[in-house]
């Protein structure tokens, strides 16, 4: 990556399906904000159609009430959003 | 430094170094502003300073603990930086009101979502009270709310301990209890007692010594020495020695000459009749059938009643089981049975009287407890809680024999009910004093409130007559038959191996305690003979007050002493 690409906000967008058999609470949710906080970019998730929240925001994550099997658009901003993305999908669809 | 005194409400002889709980958190008060001269930049940036160093608080925390603890921990770090609780205080912020109250604020309304969601999420809404709780501290400069942290086990002081305080209380770091507030019944002493740790209650003046100061706390003399010797060191090594033979029952309750006493255990649920099964005790004489119903805003099904039964039966194969029906009202209302509108609960409809109000509760439970009992090998008895009649005995045996349960009782805990205990007696097959509330009737004293503990004790010589007065009903109840009815005792006086030895003396054939007392009453009793426990019985009931009766008995067991109980 060169200093080119930091001029420029490419947005990613990533459609996954939870996995987890908590759905979006408790430990998933840790992680996924967790990871969110590591990469210090800017991520949001949201059910397709209804307003993105906060993927850095433990209480914003969990107050959505993602349970299992739920679709999730996740989306993110600058430089290594496909890296993120790819740890975020990681974290929601890997089986318990 | 001055040495202090206090109630004894749980014995041991310890030294150790105190940590202070940290007065109350005092809520910001509404519509509080920040200084003219502190800008909106400046207060969150404040903000965000003491957020910050309640996650790193928190997260050293995480990395001593481990499995479910440490991640309720984590995440609860994670919330103290959570930028919707800080975007939520910025708002606040932004109408001029101080830091501590833009937190204070932001936390409620974030608490109130979670709450609205409900399930797991509203059991979260505490986590975010508690964050909101440890930033405000962090503001103010002054020690974070809760049991205070340590690397090293130490005694904690605090004006009083409430049970959200004692929840979050890890045994292996506390070594003593000690308030400055509270009395004999206070929560302070229920749970010192329960988790089988010395406590003092009532030391006026002890919540300013100092943090770190190392103190002698005797918690059966009730007394706090600062200035320590070598006399204060030697008790304590005594009592270290002493209480690892005191950890061992083993599950023959007798007296010196040999006479069986049957030392049982009280219970409310399956986890503490495994652990007292643990403990020696020779089955159960009081299973709260509370534990099944509290919480709840409706009855649980027979089914429901059947399995959480089972589980305690299953601990006690071919011991015996004495189970009370609901004893609900009072200090344990429930919706579906209470009516909160009573002017005046311990004198209202609770225990058997609820057989009047709410139709078929009793009788779903006596089949849920015949049921249970069918499928299990230990002994199942039934009795009845606040039965203040003979007709209500009678009426109660009726019920039981119509499910099929074939050992009928009664409580005695009301004082008509240890004065009729033989016309009682004629309908069924056993009594069981519970002294807590047969005192609180007795000397008309609320159990909960502290200024009146000097008329709560069951020293009192107006209720060790009551314990005569029932153990002679029984025996001319029995007059003339091979076997009369037994008289067991399971409440709090039968834990305290003075008064067990007594009730002893008065006839009493078994009692039944928190499984932490077994070893130290069985201790006690088997240094007496029977004969001396009922010469100690009348020295009791001679004596002309609560204090001098216990001094009197005490004085007579010397082995109270040497074992700092």
């Amino acid at each position: 990556m060169s200093g080119l690409h930091d001029m420029t906000a490419v947005s990613v967008e990533r459609l996954v399906t939870i996995n987890r058999e908590q759905g979006l609470h408790a430990r998933p949710a840790l992680e996924l904000v967790n990871a969110v906080k590591a990469s210090g970019l800017s991520v949001t998730i949201a059910s397709p159609g209804m307003p993105a929240v906060n993927a850095g925001s433990l209480l914003a994550v969990m107050s959505q009430g993602f349970v299992q099997g739920a679709e999730v658009l996740l989306s993110a901003t600058g430089e290594g959003s496909d890296a993120v993305l790819e740890r975020a999908a990681e974290i929601l669809s890997v089986s318990d | 430094m001055q040495n202090f005194s206090g109630v004894g409400v749980s014995p041991g002889r310890i030294i150790g170094q105190i940590r202070q709980m940290p007065k109350p958190l005092i809520e910001p008060a509404d519509g509080e502003l920040r200084a003219d001269s502190t800008t909106l930049d400046q207060a969150a940036s404040a903000l965000r300073l003491a957020a910050a160093a309640v996650e790193a608080d928190l997260t050293t925390r995480a990395l001593a603990a481990h499995g479910e603890a440490r991640e309720v921990l984590e995440a609860t770090a994670q919330m103290a930086v959570d930028p919707m609780l800080h975007d939520a205080a910025v708002d606040v912020l932004s109408q001029g009101r101080s830091a501590e109250r833009a937190i204070w604020e932001a936390g409620a309304s974030v608490a109130q979502m979670l709450v609205n969601l409900g399930g797991y999420l509203a059991e979260r809404a505490t986590d975010v009270l508690d964050v909101r709780a440890r930033i405000v501290a962090e503001l103010r400069g002054v020690a974070a709310p809760g049991v205070p942290e340590s690397a090293t086990p130490f005694i904690l002081v605090a004006d009083d301990l409430a049970p959200a305080d004692t929840a979050t209380l890890d045994p292996a770091k506390v070594l003593a209890l000690l308030t400055a507030g509270g009395g004999p019944q206070s929560h302070t002493a229920i749970i010192a007692r329960a988790l089988g740790l010395p406590a003092v209650v009532a030391a006026a003046g002890v919540d300013e010594l100092p943090g770190g100061t190392l103190i002698y706390l005797d918690g059966a003399s009730g007394a706090i020495t600062v200035d320590l010797g070598p006399d204060e060191i030697a008790a304590a090594d005594a009592w270290a020695r002493a209480n690892a033979t005191l950890a061992v029952f083993d599950g023959d309750g007798r007296t010196a000459d040999g006479h069986r006493i049957p030392l049982l255990a009280n219970v409310g649920g399956s986890a503490d009749a495994l652990a007292a099964a643990g403990a020696g005790a020779q089955g159960v004489g009081l299973l709260r059938t509370e534990f099944c119903f509290l919480g709840r805003d409706t009855e649980p099904t027979v089914a429901e009643q059947i399995a959480a039964y089972r589980g305690v039966l299953d601990a006690f194969p071919g011991k015996k089981v004495v189970v009370r029906t609901l004893d609900a009202g009072a200090d344990k209302p429930l919706p579906f049975v209470t009516d909160a509108t009573e002017p005046n609960p311990a004198l209202g409809v609770r225990g058997y009287r609820i057989v009047g109000t709410s139709r078929g509760v009793l009788e779903r439970q006596l089949s849920a407890i015949a049921a249970a009992a069918a499928d299990s090998t230990a002994d199942v008895w039934v009795m009845a809680p606040m039965i203040s009649t003979a007709e209500e005995a009678g009426q109660f045996a009726a019920l039981a024999a119509a499910a099929g349960l074939k050992t009928p009782g009664v409580m005695v805990e009301v004082p008509s009910a240890a004065l009729t205990a033989e016309a009682i007696l004629s309908h069924v097959e056993f009594v069981s004093l519970g002294t807590n509330d047969l005192t609180q009737y007795a000397m008309a004293a609320d159990r909960q409130l502290g200024p009146l503990s000097g008329l709560n004790t069951p020293w009192q010589p107006a209720v060790l007559q009551l314990v005569r007065l029932t153990v002679a009903g029984a025996q001319a109840e029995g007059r003339g038959k091979s076997v009369g009815k037994p008289v067991g005792v399971c409440g709090e006086a039968a834990a305290d191996p003075a008064l067990a030895v007594v009730l002893v003396g008065l006839g009493v054939a078994s009692l039944s305690m928190t499984a932490r007392a077994l070893a130290a009453v069985a201790a006690v009793l088997s240094s007496v003979t029977l004969a001396e426990a009922r010469a100690l019985a009348q020295l009791a009931l001679a004596a002309p007050s609560a204090d001098d009766a216990r001094a009197a008995v005490r004085a007579r067991l010397p082995l109270l002493d040497e074992l700092g109980l």
